[in-house]
């Protein structure tokens, strides 16, 4: 038999809230500690110091509306959050600061994430969504300018999107954005052009996350129905159903590709967090120790694989932190 | 060359008649003849009187090597191995027989004769003999000596026999002779029609040991000559009627193959009418020992010849009838049915398209009558032994259609048997290369990941009442079929004010949506709420048992869940111990589990820590309670009895419903065995013998099987002395009855239950005869 499920190698209580952003940011040398950022539904950003698994800082800047998503620019000394008071912060932490450098505002009421991508030293580009209900709109930061606005055709009527993802296939390659819609499509974009290079429907219900491995060309998303979709982008640019996984439980709100590409996690509706190989999307394990919706999972950047840890977070106000599939 | 012919016979004779002479040939007269018998080239070349003379040479020389007061002179012993094989060999055996003083020396010529191959040459002698037209006495004479020879001379001797008369080596010895004399005669066709002189040979009791050298030897020359072939055909045809059998038998076990057996047998089925019954019949409807090798060659030795495929239909047909017929369905042993299936799949796998066309209806109704009847038995096996056969026969005659598709467990005896209908399997199967997965990424557990409950299942028992009787909400009803048993445990109090109403609804409970595993959560609640309150729930279930409109299954249920807790109340403290074992998932708290198992932690920690001088057997501690079926025992069994030889209008257990019977009479054997040590214990014993006497002689064999199981149960559970004090008539009726079982039964468990009994019979007359001194 199969040997039992592990347990969480610990859990970080004490957010007080229900946690919807988590982010790592681990690859920095000693004596930098590893660290956990975690956005929470009451406003508060807290940096979590894994060794001693305790909040080191609390940042609170979203005027204690729900933080939901986090990510570092270039280590954990800049931080950026998106929370629901419809305004993207940029944090300055460096040498004990913790200050609000920059905001964007949004505009956007939509739960869409948004998607960071470092394409040059110290340039990033930026999609979120937009003011209109079902354009998307990418920034370049620092400078804040907009690069372009992406809107659907006129009768199009995708809805609202509902998750993001600039990738490129290597650094001197044009960026591109996936996203996925209210109405259960993943839409691939030309940023230069703002046009659709291809559309999918993958899905039933909204689009609820996404994830894609540039190396393989190959992405996979969730949403409130009870299948994972696997797709693939061919050589003409057009995105293709792959197939499709079949889940015990409905829906899925988030889905993460470890960095290596070997294994991704999901984070399920029905308070567990599932692990698959990401080459034949295999079952690995069904990890059930939450008692309510987990909201999130991210893999940790160590650079030593064997220390890679990953996260989850759930309404029940805890975070779950698992050592799994290290050894590969 | 004639000359010369003429002169060497003359040297012979002349040497001849020197060595007689005197009254014991002397060494030089005997050198003399084996230089002109090698000179002339061989016994062949004597003349008949020649022969006659050296007949009485050889009978003279063997006289004295036993009688005379010493051994002949000179080289009296390689006169036996050069000269005619045929002579050489009755004088010896008349020496032997004679039983002289000197024994030695005639069987270390007879042992050299055996040796140096004069076995073969003998039986090419007789070959020319007969091919002659000689006297077929002698040579019947000469080849029965020859069959018996390892016998003979270990008679004489007592068997202090040389190692070559061993059975086990002389006889492939004589088999390698035979293969010899093939070859030389496959040189010279005409011969051919002496050949069934051997047979007799091939067919002795001993042709195990011929054969093994002789089968393998022919089918690697048959490969390809066809002369070879030719021989090999007549020699079987040739085979005396009552030699048939083994002949046969011996081929077709040996060949390694159909093709080979064909090559063997040639067309053998249909010129001989004795092979033709034995391979139809005999082999396939009369016995049932052999493997499904031996089958395999056979059916495929009659699917290769169109001559012989005709038999092969008739033999299906044949098996068909066999296969359908309820009575032998019911009265034939379980084995030999499984051959029958066996050999009816071979068979569809040989047949070709038009061939079932041309007995497609055929085969149909053969097929719906088997499957009935099959389906009829009680036995679990023969059940399914249909479903495979009906099956196949269905995907056969129905290609295109629907076919017939049975619910059974799938395990290696079913693949065996489906494995049949195939033709020709892979030898080489393809390895499947490991794919590019995630493969070095092992799998953790994930039996746990399951639906998650919306709602909450009811916290009172009268709330389950509402939910299952009245609710319209399949969630809830859900959580509370599966939350009952539990709930039933945990509170017994609120349980036992509405225990028939509960086991009521249970018993009438339907599976509105589908639920894994909605059989067990319900039977066992059933079984919760009969512990709970044994004494008006079995009253309830056991009058139930025998009301009018209930399906089968339901009564089957009744009989299941009366066994179910009628075994948790007569072990001290089985539920909440053994019952939930705590699988493992991921907690991260230990379990509230963990107090149950403080006291063994403790127990192994003094166990390391302690240091025993004297090992005895380890004393296993049970736990001790009263046996809370004492009390109850009777109101689940006497019920149960009351009603069987009445039917009802929708429900006969005397009659069609003989498996519920069945499974009645083994519920009450479970019954009786459970009562042991109860109060209500002999009068249980004494009802369940009558009960027992009533159906003795039931048809089906699951029901004997049953009532054998009572009688072991009430051996055991009733005590001694109660046994021999109030039952003693009964028990000496059925010992009768046992010991008739034990013989006549055709089925192989009732014997063996039967037998089982008889045993505890005489133990139980040895403890009394122990314990209580006449």
């Amino acid at each position: 038999m199969a040997a039992p499920p592990p347990d969480p190698q610990f859990v970080l209580r004490g957010t007080s809230a229900a946690v919807h952003a988590l982010h790592f940011s681990c690859g920095g040398q000693e004596p930098d500690v590893p660290i956990l950022f975690s956005g929470s539904e009451n406003g508060l950003i807290n940096v979590w110091n894994l060794k001693t698994r305790r909040v080191d800082k609390a940042l609170d800047g979203h005027g204690r509306k729900s933080v939901c998503w986090v990510e570092t620019m270039d280590g954990k000394d800049r931080l950026l959050s998106q929370g629901r008071d419809q305004r993207i912060c940029l944090w300055d932490l460096a040498e004990g600061r913790t200050s609000v450098m920059d905001s964007v505002f949004t505009e956007s009421v939509g739960f869409c994430r948004c998607s960071l991508l470092k394409v040059a030293q110290g340039r990033w580009l930026m999609a979120m969504a937009a003011k209109a209900l079902d354009e998307v709109q990418v920034l370049e930061l620092p400078s804040k300018t907009s690069v372009c606005t992406l809107k659907p055709e006129a009768g199009a009527k995708l809805g609202m999107p509902m998750c993001l993802k600039l990738w490129q296939i290597n650094c001197d390659s044009q960026p591109l954005l996936l996203s996925g819609y209210e109405d259960g499509s993943v839409v691939l974009w030309n940023l230069s052009m703002g046009k659709v290079l291809s559309q999918l429907f993958c899905h039933q219900e909204p689009v609820m996350s996404l994830d894609f491995d540039s190396e393989k060309a190959k992405g996979i998303s969730g949403s409130s129905e009870k299948v994972l979709s696997i797709w693939s982008l061919n050589e003409q640019q057009n995105l293709q159903v792959h197939t499709t996984h079949r889940l015990v439980n409905a829906g899925i709100s988030d889905i993460t590709i470890r960095p290596d590409k070997k294994i991704l996690a999901t984070a399920g509706w029905d308070h567990r967090i599932r692990v698959f190989g990401w080459k034949k999307l295999k079952p690995l394990a069904v990890l059930d120790y939450h008692t309510a919706t987990v909201h999130c999972v991210s893999f940790s950047d160590h650079k030593n694989p064997s220390e890679r840890l990953l996260a989850a977070g759930s309404k029940d106000h805890r975070i779950s932190i698992w050592s799994i599939y290290t050894q590969t | 060359s004639e000359a010369r012919g003429a002169a060497m016979a003359t040297a012979v004779e002349s040497a001849l008649r020197e060595a007689l002479a005197g009254p014991a040939p002397g060494a030089a007269a005997l050198g003399a003849l084996r230089d002109g018998l090698a000179a002339a080239g061989g016994p062949a070349a004597l003349g008949r009187r020649q022969r006659e003379r050296f007949g009485a040479l050889l009978r003279s020389l063997a006289a004295a090597a036993a009688e005379g007061p010493e051994e002949p002179a000179g080289p009296w012993r390689s006169c036996f191995v050069e000269g005619p094989p045929g002579l050489a060999l009755s004088a010896l055996l008349g020496a032997l027989g004679d039983a002289g003083r000197r024994l030695q020396p005639i069987v270390e010529v007879l042992e050299r004769f055996v040796r140096e191959g004069r076995l073969a040459a003998l039986m090419w002698e007789v070959c020319q003999q007969q091919a002659r037209g000689g006297p077929a006495e002698l040579q019947d004479a000469l080849l029965a000596g020859v069959v018996a020879l390892p016998d003979r001379v270990s008679n004489s001797l007592r068997g202090r026999n040389p190692a070559v008369f061993f059975p086990q080596n002389y006889f492939p010895l004589l088999g390698a002779a035979i293969v010899e004399v093939l070859l030389t005669l496959s040189a010279i066709a005409p011969v051919l029609s002496i050949l069934s002189v051997y047979l007799p040979l091939v067919s002795s009791s001993t042709s195990e040991e011929i054969l093994s050298v002789l089968v393998p030897r022919l089918a690697d020359l048959t490969k390809s000559d066809c002369i070879w072939q030719r021989i090999c055909w007549r020699l079987v045809e040739c085979v005396p009627e009552r030699w048939m059998e083994a002949v046969v038998l011996g081929f077709v076990q040996r060949a390694p193959g159909a093709d080979v057996l064909s090559r063997l047998l040639g067309n053998l089925v249909v010129k001989n009418k004795q092979a033709q019954f034995v391979v139809t019949q005999k082999f396939l409807l009369l016995q049932y020992g052999y493997t499904t090798a031996v089958l395999q060659n056979l059916l495929g030795y009659l699917s290769l010849d169109s001559l012989r495929r005709a038999l092969l239909i008739k033999v299906l047909q044949e098996l068909l009838e066999t296969w359908s017929s309820s009575s032998a369905v019911k009265h034939s042993p379980a084995e030999q049915q499984e051959y029958i299936s066996k050999a009816i799949l071979i068979c569809l796998s040989h047949l070709k398209e038009p061939e079932i066309e041309s007995c497609r209806q055929e085969l149909l109704t053969s097929m719906m009558e088997g499957v009935k009847c099959h389906l009829d038995s009680s036995l679990p096996q023969i059940r399914r032994l249909g479903m495979i056969v009906a099956e196949s026969i269905s995907s056969k005659i129905n290609t295109d259609g629907p076919v017939l598709k049975f619910q059974y467990e799938e395990d290696d005896e079913a693949r065996e048997l489906k494995s049949l209908l195939v033709q020709a399997p892979s030898i080489c199967a393809v390895p499947s290369l490991p794919d590019d997965n995630d493969d070095d990424l092992t799998p953790y557990d994930m039996s746990e990941d399951k639906e998650l409950k919306k709602t909450k299942a009811p916290v009172y028992i009268r709330d389950c009442i509402e939910v299952l009787t009245g609710s319209e909400d399949t969630d809830k009803w859900e959580a509370t079929v599966k939350a009952l048993e539990s709930l039933v445990r945990k509170n017994p109090a609120a349980t036992r004010e509405v225990s028939v109403e509960l086991a009521k609804i249970l018993l009438h409970l339907e599976e509105k949506t589908c639920i894994e595993g909605f059989a067990e959560l319900r039977q066992r609640a059933q079984v919760a709420v009969l512990t709970v309150d044994p004494i008006p729930v079995a009253q309830y279930l056991t009058s139930q048992f025998y009301s009018l409109n209930y399906s089968l299954r339901q009564r089957m249920d009744i009989l299941d869940v009366l066994v179910l807790a009628a075994r948790e109340l007569s072990f001290p403290k089985v539920h909440g111990k053994i019952k939930h074992v705590e699988k493992p998932c991921v907690q991260l708290l230990p379990g509230s589990d963990s107090s149950n198992d403080w006291r063994k932690i403790v127990d192994e920690r003094i166990k390391s820590k302690t240091r025993r001088f004297a090992k005895g057997p380890s004393q296993v501690q049970v736990a001790s309670g009263p046996n809370e079926f004492n009390s109850v025992a009777g109101h689940f069994f006497f019920p149960l009895l009351q009603n069987f030889d009445r039917p009802l209008s929708t429900f006969d257990l005397l009659g069609e419903d003989h498996f519920v019977l069945g499974r009645l009479v083994h519920t009450l054997a479970v019954l009786m065995y459970l009562a042991v040590n109860t109060v209500a214990v002999t009068a249980m014993g004494k009802a369940l013998m009558e009960f027992v006497w009533a159906l003795r002689f039931h048809t089906d064999s699951y029901v004997r099987q049953g009532l054998l199981s009572c009688i072991s149960s009430v051996l055991l559970s009733v005590p001694a002395e109660h046994l021999l004090n109030n039952m003693t008539e009964e028990l000496l009726e059925t010992q009768s009855w046992l010991g008739d079982v034990v013989e006549k039964d055709p089925d192989g468990d009732c014997r063996r239950l039967a037998l089982q009994n008889l045993l505890l019979m005489e133990n139980l007359k040895k403890k009394l005869n122990k314990t209580v001194p006449s």
